[in-house]
């Protein structure tokens, strides 16, 4: 099998997700290949920071502009993916004043909005913050949603006729004449319902090939047959069950790790750690760096030390220096992006590498290489990616009084509207009841069902599109639902499989979280798994049949059964202990 | 003053109710409070004695690094079972389990206990575990069953109807039957989802359901029973074999819910029985006014609502970590009510009723400090398959033949204390599909252990 394309994204995340929207708004056919679901790799495992640049303003001066330049681009194009929460870099006693006004005045080298608190003051805002602070710098922080935001931009690629394939792997970057002219993908478990079989590969053919892989860059560019020196970085994220504050939280140090807690959602989000790794999909996750998010931020907040935590996850930072630079520390190697022009580095036409870089700065990177390939094609569109409002975002008007039509309570179709933004009425207008299936997060099924149309039957793609399965109960309590919802578009088999991939996966992050409340919490949720549904045990699993003959069948029980039995207590003291013959059958 | 008894249980779940009544039985002056609504609320109802030996040996070992790259489930083997018999295994679970420290013997007795002073159960008629349909599509085996239950066993192979409610969530009738048929089911089953026919709110909780039937609404004038019965009588017939049964979510009313079942089942012409679900279940609770009626019955005293939050030794050392357990103070609306006993019964639950606690540091057991053995590191409490043999689903107080506390030592730690139920550690409940019987043979055993405690 073979397709042809303009422009061939490799890589589902925000950046790669960012140039599809792009190349296909300028009128050019484009492809994205992703091999998990979207955000799969360093983009679904990030603490949901948009950035003020604040946190740049010292070290890195020009990509603190870029941050806050783009973090109000995305405030009006993506305003249903985005909180806007402010942030405060807060002074504790023991760190330095100096560095507290180099903050202060690279913020405002940099048009920062930064505002100087007092202790008091940033207690008003954030009551929890710790008593004995100094001061505070307010600035523009806010928390995004990583996953609506490369679903949106996926979408709008789609709408403008690019498209977007999920659980494709490149296997091969095709090299013909010294010249990158496509890849070759496999085909995985696809969720899509008209994916192609399992397993299938196919060779897609373009005139020119974007490595968007981020953290795996390297890998891509070895399999083409050039170096990419990308430096992949851990840093662990740990999540509380509640918001213990409605601020972006910033230690105002130098560097360091466990020094932000960003509110998300329901939850807050502490972060983070900096260990250089070798291979981005497997490294240790230790103990220590979540004991150290716990101890260290609960000198910000110190309620934090007893609060409850969900679970911790990971992500690995797409790092990348310029060859020679030879940073020995993780945490000094530049957060700035760099575009690889194989052609004039390594003399391999048709491919071009984005790497490094941050989320809140996706967009313009994606304008950056999106220019650099339309000028390799001669292309002359220009990019208007920064002006028209994403999938989700365009005018709401007044949403919020209308959605008593959708017969939902309120908490409820407020939560909905949130994340669905513009897009509301249209998935929630469906016919039949619209229960909620994921209690914790107030997920009901029409947003189930709509993400369902999208990703299919991965039931981890439906989870970061919707939230549900990531509150305190971490889907103990609707993982089986939402694999109830994929009848009758799929099999039970396949709904059971969907099932034990959410499951497990769910297990994974609150291995991290494992006491006091969340430990309780992951025995209920083995009670209600185990034994209540059988899930471990089910024969249908297990080799060999089962003698059905050698159990109770209920023959022998009273009689009362046979007829329904007509009153109160059914049986009583004593009921059962004799046989009667045959019973209700 | 102190308030007295011979015998203090303390948890009012099935263990604790199952130690009163066994105190009862002995003679003895039993008390019982416990804290907080009993988890029945969250259990199917069903009781379970011993389904299957699970296996001990499951891919990750306890304590490795978890990594990025590695997935919970590798090759799990599998558990001995489903078991048709529940007594003949026991010898093959962990010696430290709790059936191995009681025995089989005291399996028999709890559940003839339970037979004698429990409403609406089956199954005591023969020793075989029955095999009843879950509400995710599989099999189970338990030795007791709600007469609700009775109908839907999997042994019986007359054709099966199982009905879902598409204002309910919590499963897919469709899915559930085609899952039963996976599992081999020796008769047809065939899954349907209807309307109900009352519109409640989209959200609406089971309990919602169960209301409107015990009351029989009238839902547009009709009511609810027959409404129901009429939304679901078209699919008898459309079913695979044509249906001699018909399963529904456990929702077929609570205080009258054998006169809701009886009409369905005469109006349907066919007999009718209930799918335990999730929490909150009404199996569970139903299960739970049970229990508290065959206290009323043994003329148990019991409170509900006050915590624990102290005890005395009798040496008078409050510092001390073991000794005899003088006077435990129960908080009673913020005042602090000594209750003196000779013996007290520790049935406080496990990790999920809070009668097992921890942090970041350890575990523990919060009313009187017995010792719960468990490994230093945390990241030992589990291993990376969900299902797999969980280090943390084990994790309770550890007893001798008589349930007494033993401490880090293997000595005695409070000589007269017993411990039952999901407080005692050893057994992986879950996996084993043994939780009930846990609670009723230890509970047994506990109970009349304190009560001779108390004669002595």
């Amino acid at each position: 099998m073979t397709r042809t394309t303009d422009v061939l994204v490799v890589g589902g995340g925000s950046t790669g997700c960012g140039i599809a929207r792009d190349v296909a708004m300028r009128g050019v056919d484009v492809t994205l290949v992703e091999k998990g679901n979207l955000t799969h790799g360093t983009t679904g495992r990030m603490h949901g920071l948009l950035h003020s640049g604040g946190r740049y303003a010292v070290s890195d001066q020009a990509s603190a502009r870029e941050c806050v330049e783009e973090n109000f681009v995305l405030r009006d194009i993506a305003t249903h993916c985005v909180e806007e929460t402010g942030g405060l870099f807060v002074k504790r006693p023991e760190d330095t004043e100096a560095y507290f006004e180099e903050k202060l005045e690279g913020c405002r080298a940099c048009d920062i909005p930064a505002e100087v608190l007092s202790a008091a003051e940033a207690r008003e805002r954030e009551p929890y913050l710790a008593t004995d602070i100094d001061r505070a710098i307010a600035v523009p922080d806010a928390a995004i949603d990583p996953f609506r935001l490369c679903v949106a931009n996926a979408a709008a690629a789609e709408n403008y006729g690019g498209e977007v394939v999920t659980h494709a792997e490149v296997t091969d970057v095709l090299v013909e004449a010294g010249e990158v002219v496509g890849v070759e993908v496999r085909h995985g478990d696809g969720p899509r319902k008209a994916s192609t079989d399992v397993g299938s590969t196919e060779r897609i053919t373009a005139d020119h090939v974007v490595n968007a892989t981020g953290a795996w860059a390297g890998q891509l560019g070895a399999m083409a047959g050039v170096d990419i020196e990308v430096r992949p970085s851990k840093g662990v994220m740990t999540v509380m069950n509640t918001r213990q504050v409605d601020t972006v939280v910033n230690r105002c140090q130098p560097k360091g790790d466990a020094d932000i807690v960003v509110p998300h959602e329901t939850a807050c989000i502490l972060g983070t750690t900096d260990e250089e790794v070798d291979d981005p999909e497997d490294y240790p996750e230790e103990r220590w760096e979540v004991d150290l998010m716990v101890e260290e931020l609960a000198e910000l907040v110190p309620i934090l030390r007893e609060a409850r935590t969900l679970r911790s996850f990971w992500g690995v930072r797409p790092l990348y220096e310029p060859p020679g630079t030879g940073t020995e520390d993780p945490t000094d190697i530049t957060r700035d992006f760099f575009l690889l022009d194989h052609a004039d580095r390594d003399g391999l036409p048709g491919m071009t590498s984005i790497v490094g870089g941050k989320l809140t700065t996706y967009r313009m990177m994606a304008e950056d290489i999106v220019d650099h390939v339309c000028g390799k094609l001669g292309v002359r569109a220009g990019c208007r990616t920064a002006d028209e409002p994403l999938p989700g975002s365009e005018d709401v008007g007044d949403l919020h009084e209308r959605m008593d039509e959708f017969g939902l309570r309120s908490p409820v179709s407020r939560r909905s509207a949130q994340r669905l933004g513009s897009r509301t009425e249209t998935v929630l207008d469906t016919p039949g009841p619209n229960p909620t299936v994921c209690n914790c997060e107030a997920v009901t099924r029409a947003e189930v069902r709509d993400a369902i149309d999208d990703a299919g039957r991965d039931l981890n793609a439906v989870r970061l599109r919707t939230r549900a399965a990531m509150g305190t109960c971490q889907g103990g309590f609707c993982c089986h639902r939402l694999a109830a919802e994929l009848e009758p578009d799929f099999t039970a088999e396949e709904a059971r499989a969907s099932l034990d991939e959410l499951y497990q996966e769910r297990w994974k992050g609150q291995r991290h979280a494992l006491w006091g409340e969340q430990l309780s919490q992951a025995m209920l949720n083995h009670m209600l798994h185990a034994t209540t549904m059988n899930r471990d045990g089910d024969p249908a699993r297990l080799d060999g049949d089962v003698a059905f003959g050698e159990f109770d069948d209920g023959t022998g029980t009273p009689a009362s059964e046979a007829a329904g039995e007509s009153t109160v207590a059914d049986g009583g003291p004593g009921a059962g202990t004799t046989g009667e013959g045959d019973g209700w059958r | 003053m102190a308030i007295t008894s011979d015998v203090l249980v303390v948890g009012g779940g099935l263990a604790g109710i199952t130690a009163a009544l066994s105190t009862a039985r002995e003679g003895a002056d039993v008390r019982l409070v416990s804290h907080k609504q009993s988890t029945l609320q969250q259990a199917s109802g069903l009781v379970d004695a011993l389904g299957y030996v699970p296996p001990t040996d499951t891919g990750s070992d306890p304590g490795e690094t978890p990594t990025a790259g590695r997935t919970g489930v590798r090759d799990r083997p599998d558990p001995e079972g489903p078991l048709a018999d529940p007594f003949g295994a026991i010898d093959r679970l962990p010696v430290d389990h709790p059936y191995r420290l009681v025995g089989a013997d005291a399996l028999r007795e709890g559940l003839e206990l339970f037979d004698e002073t429990v409403a609406g159960y089956r199954g005591a008629h023969t020793d075989r575990n029955a095999l009843v349909p879950t509400f995710g599509g599989t099999v189970k085996p338990t030795a007791r069953y709600p007469a609700a239950t009775a109908a839907g066993l999997a042994s019986d192979d007359r054709p099966m109807l199982v009905v879902g409610f598409r204002s309910l969530t919590e499963f897919d009738a469709r899915q559930v039957a085609e899952r039963l048929s996976a599992a081999g089911v020796p008769f047809p089953v065939t899954g349907a989802e209807v309307a109900f026919p009352a519109a409640f709110r989209d959200d609406a909780k089971i309990t919602r359901f169960a209301r409107a039937l015990d009351l029989d609404e009238p839902v547009d004038g009709t009511p609810a029973r027959r409404a129901l019965a009429d939304a679901v009588a078209p699919h008898l017939d459309a079913a695979d074999g044509g249906a001699a049964r018909v399963g529904f979510p456990a929702f077929l009313g609570d205080d009258a819910a054998p006169a809701v079942r009886a009409e369905l089942a005469d109006r349907l012409g066919v007999n009718v029985f209930e799918i335990p679900t999730g929490p909150p279940s009404l199996p569970g609770l139903r299960l739970a006014d049970r229990l508290y009626e065959a206290l009323d019955a043994a003329g148990v005293r019991y409170e509900t609502g006050v915590p624990v939050v102290g005890r005395e030794l009798a040496d008078g050392g409050g510092d001390a970590t073991g000794g005899h357990v003088d006077t435990l103070l129960v908080d009673r609306k913020g005042t602090r009510v000594p209750y003196a006993a000779d013996a007290v019964v520790l049935a406080t639950g496990g990790l999920v009723g809070k009668g097992i606690d921890s942090d970041r540091d350890g575990v523990y057991e919060p009313v009187l400090g017995c010792h719960v053995p468990h490994p230093a590191e945390r990241y030992e409490w589990y291993v990376d398959d969900a299902f797999g043999d969980q280090p943390y689903a084990r994790f309770g107080v550890r007893a001798d033949e008589r349930l007494r506390p033993l401490d880090a030592d293997g000595e005695v730690q409070f000589p007269n204390v017993r411990v039952a139920g999901a407080t005692l550690g050893g057994a992986d409940v879950a996996r084993e599909k043994s939780a009930s019987g846990v609670s009723l043979a230890t509970g047994l055993v506990a109970g009349r252990e304190a009560a001779a405690e108390a004669a002595r």
